[in-house]
Order: C-alpha cells, then structure tokens, then sequence
C-alpha cells in the first residue's frame, strides 16, 4: 500500500468510526427500542451522549446503566416519554449506578418501582426530567420518582416529579446535594432529604403533596447523620392531599397538611421560603421518638438540634389538623393549630439550666405573624406552650453548597 | 473495527491449529481475557460433544453449592475452568479469589412441558475473569439446542414447565441482562463471584472418579491453594434437609444465598441496612423490629420486617410471597413463587419469640 493509499485508508476508516460513533447513539422509536437501548446504556464507553427521540417510548423492564459518565438526553420534558404503563420487571425505570451521570430533558412515566434510582454514584445531574404516575395519587404508585441514594455531588433542577407514594424528589444518605427551580406536586412527600450532609434546596415549588417539604434523620440506615440543609426560597403551597402512602412507610406517618418537617436533623436552616395554608402544620419540628418507632440503634441521635426558621412568608393553615398528634392536641390546642409546632423533646443531657446551649437551639426569628406551639410531646401534652420568646434568637448562617465544576467525571465540553 | 481485527486474528489461529493439529492436541477451553468475547458459547470450548448434554471439556469441573439460590425451578448446572497451572486462592468468608482467564459456568434449564418434558435450556452465564476484572456474558440458548449466542440485553422467553407438585406453570422466563448480572454480582460496585466461597462449596459431589469433598477435590486437582481440611472450613446448611442444620441454620443459610448478595455492608442494598448473611448477629440488621425504610409499598402496610413468632406480619415474607415487580424480593431472577423456601421462612420467623413495640400513627 502507498503512503497516499494508506492515509486516505485511514480518513476513510476514521470518517467510518466517527459515524459508526454517532449511529450508536442516535436510537428510534418502535418496537426494538427497549433491547436497543438497553443494549446501548450497557455497551456505552466513558463520555457517551446516548440521545432518545421525541415521542412516547413504552418500555416494559427497568433499564440499568452501570457506565461512569454517560448522558442520557431527550428531545424535552414533554416530548420524550419514557412510559413504563406495562412494565412487567422492574422494578425501577432506571437504576443507575455508575458516577458522573447525567440525565436530561425527558419524562419517565408510571414506573412500578421507583422512576429514576441512582445508587453509590459521585456526580449525579439531573435536568429538566419529569417523573410521573399519570393516574394521580394512589398507594399503588412507585415510591420515589428522582431518587438518588449513597450519592456525592448531586445536582437536581428544573424537574419535576408528580405523583410518587413516598417521595417525588428524594436524596438519602447523600452529600452536597443541590435541588433547585424544580416542580413536586401530588406525592406524599414532595422533596424529601433523608440522612443526607449539605444539601440546597431552593426556588422550588412544592404543593398538593402530603408533605411538602422533608428534612428526615433516621435510625438503622448505614449513613445516619443527616444535617447541614438549607431551604430557602421555595413555594410550599396547600400540602393537603390525602396521605396515600403505604403503612409500615416512613412518609405514611406525615400528616395531611404538612408544609414542612425537620425530623431529627441537626443544623438546619429554613429561610426565606413562602409557606402558606398547609391545613395541619405550616412548619413542624421534631425528634424520632414523636415517630412511635422503636430505636435499635446506639448510634443514632433522635434529637433536632440547631434549627433556624427565619424571615419566612408563613399563612394560613393549620385549619383542618390530621394525624394522631393533631387528633389528640385538637381538645387542648382548638383550631386552627399555630403555624410552627415543635414537639418540645429535647436531649436532657444537653440541658444547661432549662434551655439548650445557644449554638444548638431551635431559633425562630421573622417569620411575621406566624404563630407557634411547643405541644410537649414527651410530657402528653401537659405543659404547651404557646410563647415563641424562648425561641428567639439566631444561628449563624449555613454556608451555600458548591458542587464541583464540571461536575466529578464529567467529560470536558459536558453541559 | 479493532474488534474484527482481533477476531480475524483468532480465526486464523485457530486455523493454523487445524492445519498442524498434532501440534495443538485436542481443542481446550478458549479463554478470553477482555473485549471482544465470542458471540458464540461453543467457541469457549467448555463442553464436548453434544452441546445440550453439557459434557464438560477437559479441565471444567462441575460444582454445585449445599444451598443454591432459587431461580424460578430452573435446573442449573455449575461449572469452574482455570488456565492450566493456576488456581483461586482460599478465603474463609469471602468468594474466592480466582486467577485471569478463570471461567465460571452457570447453565440453566428446564423440562419443557411442551416436549413431553425433554429438557430445554435457557441460558448459560459466564463469569470470566479478565484483565481488568469479571465480565458478566449472558448466552441465550437457540430452540435447536445446538448452541447459544452473546446478548447482553436478551428478550425475555417464554417457558412452560411442570412442578413435581403437578402444578404447570407458564413463566416469562427473564434472562438477565449484563447490567443485572452485575447489579447482583456486586461487593463495593466490583463484579464478585457469589456462588465460589467455603460455606458454599464444603459438601461432597459426586465426580466421574467417586464421591468427594469439592474443597478438597479442587484442592486435589490444583485448582485451590490455601484450603484447610473441609472439617476446619465453615459451611451453611442445606436449606431443605433437617439432616444438615437446625432450622435457625437453613433459614440463615436460605436468606444469605438468596438475599445477602445485595443484602449486606458492602452490596448494592447496603442503603436499606438491612443485611442477611448467615454470619450477621445483630438481630436488628437481620431485620427483627426493623422498620423499612425505603420499601415503599414493599411494606404492604406491615411495621417491621421481622417480628419474632408472626410471619404475617413479616415484610420479609410479605416480600417473598409477591411476583409484583416493586414489591416482590429478590428484584430479579424470580418470577413465581418458591413456595418451599417461603415454608421455610415462615416456619422460622414462627418459631421465634418476642414482640415489636410501635405505635402506629403520624408524625
């Protein structure tokens, strides 16, 4: 072969793998669609864009990608529809877990697991993906629609999740975690942000969920210290719809009518946020004892410590109070219930004199004519107390979580 | 395009074997130690003959384990292939470890009802340890039964079988892709053998030469340094046979091989902390007045996953008794019910005491 013969070779060869390259990722609709991109997620190498058409894709087995930095991209929110109507195994949408993943611009939709479930990655973007039960509330929805667990440097915007029977937008047992400008409306819990260290969440609207939005702390899990949340700046609106979680769940404890809960998490600060006509508790604060469930782990620290509710646009609610607590304090407490209630359970041994120390206590300051109730929970109710004055005061600012950037592992040139 | 170069190359390799055939000898195991891996089964060369009859070729040992996990009935057939000369290394809690080029082979089959009960063979998975780790390779049987091809994302089959029970049953019988091989076969997000660890293999088998312990035949034969003597080594129950273990210890050994491959602190369910291996002393992380954390509607409306005494109100067996996909446990690999191993469970559970102490209500 001659030196010009051996060159052209080699364009030719190179102009063949780059469109070989392309063809790959480029899938169509139809009936081989579910092996074909399965097959893709799995032959995927290291910085691949594997893009989905515009239209409805059904799809009837969870898919699984376990490839580090691969993005899936759809045509938008609304137009690539990955539906899950007759899956048949599962039992996620998609289960991925592998680091420096990417998602965009697509709905995953009536999953009978969870949609999108990303285990053990470190560098999780989300955007602009939509998850949804299409039937509306009902127990016998998949669980969690965008669900990152065991995760690091998670970012989640513009999504939306609508629909799910435990959480819309969940991250558990996670770190440096952004949610943001994304949309939860009809789960049980709207954003839920579960044994998880530093996570952001704010400009997002969460409403007609059970529970609108959850900072949870709980026992038995392998990460087990939650804390260090802030969440500023969200819409929770009219998080009045029926609990329709299973019993036996977490989320299935949350009353009707919850705007938002700090459970047992430690350095938590609720800002700026506009919280309005949540029908049991516009905000609610409490330890793991006020959950019932028995503690098996000595490790675990039940107590909330270091809350600072502040400067929020708190109204309305507290008009229709559901849950066992509520029922119980309804004779003691009348309607409507004050906007902010706290269980009053604190570690005694922490107790200097009758408060806790200042840099752990609950500080509520500038929420305008939000009411508040210390119910005693641990004393039955014996000694409420309306007075919000021992809870005045401050806590220093939490710092603002920085996601590295580009995200870890994602490949240069990657949005 | 490397691919088909290198797949050039062994194709003339092999041919040169034909040509000098004294040279070569019979044709071994083909081993390959990364991509690209044949699209055929028959060209790793682990069996002679007939290829549905599963006559392994010279150097591939057939293993089972004293109990096995439940794969919807299906008969399976276990065999191991090392590169002549090496052997795994003896762990006494973990897999094995397994030299480059190591074969694990699980072929999985049943009687078809619609061959008046001839058998059918679905799939045979290959583990192969390569250069850079396992490689998961799923092989779909052809209806022919003359060979199976490579498809990391198979369709699902249709199978008709009949139980010993008389019972018929008509599965789609879900070959698991290359994902879901490694969504089980996972410690710390590495591919890791399962079935290969001491507890599991310290039984006897019965080779073509006699009856013999197969820690110490593959000790025997090369291909296991570092093994006590079998009655040093540890070993789970069988799970149906009383003779084996106490029925804590078939229970125990029932739920580490069906559970504890994701069930445990270094497997992809780590996130539940809820962990099965039979070695696992704390009864709370076995699940006893553990409340679920991310079941869902897994929990079918029950508190805790085990409550001592009543199997009713266990998740652990609400979870064995469902085929619905988000409900049913395991995930993947059961499409119908093991009613003997559910027997089991709650048998177990039943004979247990205590109480679990909740007040149901709200937050």
């Amino acid at each position: 072969m001659t030196k010009t013969a051996a060159a052209a070779f080699a364009v030719l060869s190179l102009t063949l793998w780059v469109s070989c390259a392309k063809k790959e990722a480029g899938l169509t609709a139809g009936p081989n669609f579910q092996k074909d991109f399965q097959e893709a997620l799995i032959n995927a190498k290291s910085g691949a864009v594997i893009e989905l058409p515009e239209g409805r894709l059904d799809l009837d087995r969870g898919l699984s990608l376990s490839v580090d930095n691969v993005t899936i991209r759809g045509a938008g929110i609304d137009k690539t529809i990955l539906s899950f109507k007759n899956q048949k195994s599962g039992p996620a949408g998609l289960t991925v877990t592998s680091n420096g993943f990417t998602i965009q611009d697509l709905a995953i939709e009536d999953t009978k697991g969870d949609a999108l479930k990303i285990n053990g990655a470190n560098g999780v973007t989300v955007q602009r993906v939509r998850t949804e039960w299409t039937g509306g509330p009902s127990t016998s929805n998949g669980s969690y629609g965008i669900y990152p667990v065991q995760c690091k440097n998670v970012l989640i915007e513009e999504s939306v999740s609508i629909g799910a029977a435990d959480a819309g937008i969940y991250v558990g047992q996670s770190s440096n975690i952004i949610v943001r400008r994304s949309r939860a409306e009809a789960n049980v819990a709207g954003i839920e942000i579960e044994n998880s260290q530093f996570a952001d969440v704010y400009d997002n609207k969460s409403m007609h969920n059970t529970g609108g939005i959850l900072v949870f702390n709980l026992p038995d899990l392998p990460v087990k210290t939650g804390g260090n949340t802030r969440v500023f700046n969200n819409q929770i609106l009219e998080n009045n719809t029926q609990n329709f979680g299973a019993k036996g769940s977490m989320v299935a404890k949350v009353p009707t009518g919850t705007g938002v809960i700090v459970l047992a998490t430690n350095h938590v600060e609720v800002f700026k946020n506009t919280i309005k006509d949540n029908n049991t508790a516009n905000v609610s604060v409490i330890s793991y004892f006020t959950t019932g469930n028995p503690i098996n782990d000595a490790s675990y620290y039940p107590f909330p410590e270091a809350i600072y509710i502040h400067d929020n646009i708190i109204s309305g609610g507290g008009t229709q109070p559901a849950g066992e607590y509520a029922d119980a304090l309804a004779p003691v407490a009348g309607k409507p219930l004050p906007a902010i209630l706290f269980d009053g359970v604190v570690n005694p041994k922490k107790l200097v004199g009758k408060r806790l120390p200042d840099e752990l206590r609950i500080c509520l300051q500038n929420n305008g004519d939000a009411t508040f109730m210390n119910y005693d929970a641990g004393g039955k109710f014996k000694h409420i107390s309306r007075d919000a004055k021992p809870y005045d005061c401050s806590l220093p600012a939490l710092s603002a979580v920085n996601l590295p950037s580009p995200a870890p592992g994602t490949p240069a040139g990657g949005n | 395009m490397r691919g088909g170069l290198r797949r050039a190359r062994d194709v003339s390799l092999a041919a040169a074997c034909l040509v000098a055939l004294s040279a070569c000898g019979t044709r071994g195991v083909r081993t390959h130690l990364g991509e690209p891996y044949p699209a055929k089964l028959s060209a790793w060369h682990l069996f002679v003959g007939n290829p549905a009859a599963l006559k392994p070729n010279a150097g591939v040992i057939p293993y089972d384990l004293n109990t096995p996990l439940f794969s919807d009935y299906a008969t399976k057939y276990r065999f191991v292939w090392m590169p002549p000369g090496t052997s795994a290394t003896y762990s006494d809690t973990d897999a094995f470890t397994f030299p480059a080029g190591a074969i694990l082979a699980k072929t999985f089959a049943y009687p078809d009802a619609d061959r008046g009960g001839r058998q059918r063979i679905i799939e045979t998975r290959l583990l192969v340890r390569g250069t850079s780790g396992w490689a998961t390779l799923p092989y779909v049987w052809n209806r022919e039964q003359t060979d199976a091809t490579l498809d990391v994302a198979a369709d699902p089959t249709t199978v008709h079988w009949v139980h010993p029970s008389g019972k018929r049953y008509n599965i789609d019988y879900v070959v698991p892709n290359t994902n879901q091989c490694k969504g089980c076969h996972d410690v710390s997000k590495t591919v890791t053998p399962i079935g290969p660890k001491a507890r599991n293999l310290n039984k006897d088998f019965d080779y073509p030469e006699g009856r013999f312990n197969q820690l110490a035949y593959w000790t025997k034969i090369g291909y296991l340094k570092g093994a006590p003597p079998p009655a040093q080594a540890p070993k789970l129950a069988v799970w149906n046979d009383p003779a084996s273990g106490s029925l804590d210890a078939r229970a125990r050994a029932y739920l580490e091989i069906n559970c504890a491959h994701c069930h445990n602190p270094r497997g992809p369910a780590n996130t539940t902390g809820l962990y099965l291996l039979a070695a696992q002393t704390d009864p709370m992380r076995m699940g006893f007045c553990k409340v679920p954390v991310s079941a869902g509607q897994g929990s079918g409306n029950l508190l805790f996953d085990v409550v001592g005494g009543k199997p009713e109100e266990s998740i652990l067996v609400h979870r064995m008794e469902s085929v619905t996909p988000k409900i049913m446990m395991p995930e993947l690999g059961r499409s119908v019910v093991h009613q003997e191993g559910l027997a089991l469970i709650r048998e177990w559970i039943a004979a247990m005491h205590g109480s679990c102490v909740a007040r149901p209500g709200t937050l």
